[in-house]
């Protein structure tokens, strides 16, 4: 009796710790390898036009967005994602659609779009970019510029299925 | 300490900690990439800011040649220009970026700057509304001017916060000096007005 209770016991216990593990690694598979799924950011979405059109750079240029996207849970890069930008620079407000312009990730999953000068509005430099497209969560950010006479701005995505 | 501001230097003081960052915003470069609304809203800031200065210089009645009842009516009508001033501010803001403006006043806004603003302006409407309701509240002298006080001295906390965490037109040194006087000024008449004494 006692024998039996210590062995389903430890059955039990066996049990309980597989399928607690087994379970983590299933449901947390990009923690286990370090690729968490980028989180939106706050005031991210503000004044977010959808759909802006893939642009050279957006008007005269001078000013760098720059990043890389890649998959949530591997970490692999991803191709030819579509990544929004918009911001209040020297030449338009957040609101101006001329602000807006969007570019794609190359085989490294690495994007660069020339913009104008991005320069304090709202309190401080930042910039807003969105990755919002059917394959993947939709992501917004609201990168701060720590030198707010800086020339480029780094944002980096991790993308989960949708 | 009772003296400290009752000279005739006071108006020179006054004139340049307020003049300094006007001028300072009024030449800034980031004017070229603003709309005239967009600057409006900024400038009622800091005209905003500014009137925090004299407001409790007058509310002591601490300004050499203006005498105690006028000194009283003049706090009155820099109260009332004070909120239109917030609300300018604001509503300017809002025009510009509606978005960022609903954020901050919801309380959900990524910058620190934005809660101390609106804090601010909160502690305003709620002084000003004692100051209205004064006599159809019926409270006792003191206990009114602690309550009002006691906003005004977190009004003028946030505004300070609010206005040094903001990267915008006016001059970094020149602002962090005008919110060094309008929290010395405050604190001279909080002091003046003895408020601890029953």
């Amino acid at each position: 009796m006692t024998r039996n209770l210590i062995s389903r016991r430890a059955a039990l216990i066996t049990g309980g710790a597989f399928l607690m593990t087994g379970f983590a690694g299933l449901r947390f598979p990009a923690l286990a390898q370090g690729f968490s799924p980028t989180q939106s950011m706050r005031g991210g979405s503000n004044n977010y036009i959808p759909g802006a059109p893939v642009v050279e750079r957006i008007g005269g240029g001078g000013f760098w967005m720059t990043g890389t996207v890649r998959r949530a849970g591997d970490g692999a890069p991803l191709a030819g994602q579509r990544i929004q930008v918009w911001a209040h620079t020297t030449e338009g407000h957040e609101r101006d659609p001329q602000s807006h312009g969007a570019t794609l990730t190359d085989e490294n999953g690495e994007y660069r779009l020339e913009m104008p000068q991005i320069i304090p509005a709202f309190g401080q430099a930042h910039g807003h970019l969105a990755y919002d497209d059917p394959a993947f969560k939709t992501v917004f950010l609201r990168p701060v510029m720590t030198d707010p006479t800086a020339t480029s701005l780094n944002a980096d995505f991790i993308l989960q299925t949708a | 300490m009772k003296d400290i501001f009752a000279g005739r230097l006071i108006w020179v003081a006054i004139a340049i900690a307020i003049g300094i960052p006007i001028v300072h915003a009024a030449t800034s470069p980031l004017l070229a990439w603003r709309s005239p609304i967009y600057i409006a809203a900024g400038f009622a800031g800091i005209i905003g800011l500014g009137l925090l200065l004299v407001q409790p210089l007058l509310a002591a009645g601490k300004i050499d040649r203006i005498g105690p009842i006028l000194s009283k009516r003049l706090h009155r009508w820099t109260g009332a220009t004070l909120i239109i001033a917030v609300v300018v501010h604001v509503a300017g803001l809002w025009i510009t970026s509606p978005p960022d403006v609903i954020d901050a006043l919801l309380f959900r806004s990524p910058t620190s700057f934005s809660v101390w603003g609106v804090l601010a302006m909160w502690g305003l409407f709620g002084a000003a509304l004692l100051a209205a309701l004064r006599r159809t509240l019926h409270w006792r002298p003191l206990t009114w001017r602690r309550a009002h006080s006691t906003l005004a001295a977190a009004v003028v906390g946030s505004t300070v916060a609010h206005a040094m965490l903001i990267d915008g037109t006016m001059g970094d040194w020149s602002k962090a000096a005008l919110c060094v006087l309008v929290v010395l000024t405050t604190v001279v008449g909080l002091f003046n007005l003895q408020l601890w004494k029953r």
